[in-house]
């Protein structure tokens, strides 16, 4: 049974995109066939964190109104056979996209792949709620600071009333990610904790990605940062994060990047 | 633009279609109130208004019934369509009518109304008491917005930051209240609100209301109950 998965945060620039790929790249790595899916039209980004961006030719606007085939348009990764890109149109915006023809799309990838993961754009338009609209489950992402956590749960709010799921009165399995967390800064208290974050959410937790800069440096090479530098904190984080949407038990850890002596000394953070 | 794809999608014509298909009937038993004017109609009218002051849920969106027989023959035909125009002001759903001659059915409007009505006799169950209270069992999430004009607002979880929360009667929150709640929109000043923890960006009872940072740290983040006192919203402790 292929599952259907939302990346969606409210806020922008918590760590969706990134996390998709990352994800994306996880379950494929465990031998699950993935589809990673840009919903962000007009603000493509996946595209380029998947390190793709030169070989787009169709996009999923093309593949909803029909203009080409899904195998035209699907772009598989070069590193990972069982990982493929739907990339999203660059020139168009989200006016372009209708609910019929993402619904028509999804089920066609539904028929080839194991997972569908859906990049969804920020915000609580059209571009989010499409992209959550055939959802089997959400992945929340947020970082431990009051706006993402309120944008959060405004989107938790939406995943429970603009979802087929919701509609059908099912509820739709929500897990949190939190993102770019410091866990020295909550400490000190210049963040919220990861207690407080899920006090307020309300939702189970899928996993701490701690901040880190492989993560900004994956990006700018084109590769989901559990490809790029496997074995790096967030890399693991991922990969644990995976795991446990593959039904396993895993307990949490806040795997933070290692810092040297001197930057501890000084309490300078490495450049994000 | 710069490739157009050849790719085309022929739908076949309805006219296309192998056999011709047919629309779906079914039937179903409804109960219709089956209204009696009778002459004078203006008393009967006094009467029926009265009526829907009183329990609106009895006639809300009811299908209604006209039996004019006593009107048609008390007052003749005329009267029965004015009876029937009565009956449309007053926003009464009206799906037919019976015992009226046919020349007021020809005119207008009434033409759209069913005279098919054999039925039985059924009774009119008395109409349920609405709920009095809403129970929410699920985090009041941001953006979410309740109101309940009808009686109080229990939730079991935290009314999230950006929500709000209104109630005709008391609002009762076992959690956090971290965004507005609104109590008393119809019993006034003496409902109540009461959370597990006081987190709340606005609160009012009535007509007044006060925003968070007239309580202060003091009663952050601690149960607390608010209250309209001698002409003053009241903010206390509950622990």
């Amino acid at each position: 049974m292929s599952k259907v998965m939302v990346v969606t945060s409210g806020k922008g620039g918590v760590g969706k995109t990134t996390s998709t790929a990352a994800l994306g790249a996880a379950l494929a790595q465990r031998g699950q066939t993935v589809a990673v899916v840009d919903f962000d039209v007009g603000l493509r980004n996946l595209d380029l964190v998947m390190g793709a961006e030169r070989r787009v030719v169709f996009d999923l606007v093309n593949v909803a109104q029909g203009d080409a085939k899904l195998a035209q348009a699907l772009i598989r990764d070069k590193r990972l056979d069982t990982l493929s890109l739907l990339p999203a149109s660059q020139t168009r915006d989200k006016d372009a996209l209708t609910e019929e023809g993402v619904g028509r799309v999804i089920e066609e990838l539904r028929a080839r792949f194991d997972w569908i993961l859906c990049d969804s754009p920020a915000g609580i338009e059209k571009g989010a709620t499409l992209a959550m609209r055939f959802a089997d489950l959400a992945v929340v992402v947020a970082n431990a600071e009051v706006s993402s956590v309120r944008d959060s749960d405004r989107i938790i709010g939406l995943l429970d009333a603009k979802t087929r799921r919701a509609e059908q009165g099912e509820r739709l399995d929500k897990r949190l990610l939190l993102t770019r967390n410091d866990q020295g800064r909550a400490a000190r208290g210049d963040m919220m904790k990861v207690e407080d974050v899920l006090e307020i959410l309300a939702i189970p937790l899928l996993g701490v990605i701690c901040e880190s800069p492989d993560v900004l440096t994956a990006a700018n090479m084109g590769a989901p940062v559990t490809l790029h530098s496997p074995s790096s904190a967030p890399a693991l984080a991922y990969a644990d994060a995976a795991r446990r949407l593959l039904g396993e038990d895993l307990p949490m850890t806040m795997l933070a990047p290692r810092q040297s002596l001197i930057s501890r000394l000084f309490g300078r953070r490495a450049a994000a | 633009m710069a490739y157009q794809s050849g790719y085309q999608k022929s739908i076949p014509a309805a006219a296309d279609r192998a056999e011709p298909t047919q629309v779906r009937l079914r039937g179903r038993n409804v109960l219709a109130l089956v209204l009696t004017p009778r002459f004078p109609a203006s008393d009967w009218f006094a009467d029926l208004d009265r009526q829907l002051r009183a329990a609106p849920a009895i006639f809300e969106g009811r299908p209604i019934v006209a039996d004019l027989r006593a009107i048609d023959a008390d007052a003749g035909p005329e009267a029965a369509a004015v009876v029937l125009e009565g009956l449309e002001e007053r926003d009464l759903k009206l799906i037919g009518v019976e015992g009226v001659s046919a020349s007021v059915l020809a005119r207008g409007p009434w033409r759209r109304l069913a005279t098919k009505l054999r039925g039985r006799e059924a009774p009119l169950d008395s109409p349920a008491r609405s709920a009095t209270a809403l129970l929410i069992e699920r985090p009041v999430r941001s953006g979410q917005s309740i109101v309940f004009a009808d009686g109080d607002v229990t939730v079991v979880g935290s009314v999230s930051s950006g929500a709000e929360v209104i109630a005709g009667g008391s609002i009762h929150v076992y959690g956090a209240l971290r965004g507005r709640a609104i109590a008393g929109l119809t019993t006034g000043e003496s409902a109540r609100i009461f959370c597990r923890k006081l987190e709340a960006e606005l609160v009012g009872v009535g007509q007044l209301y006060r925003t968070a940072e007239h309580w202060g740290a003091g009663l952050h983040g601690r149960a607390a109950q608010v209250q309209c006192d001698r002409g003053s919203l009241r903010v206390s402790p509950l622990d």
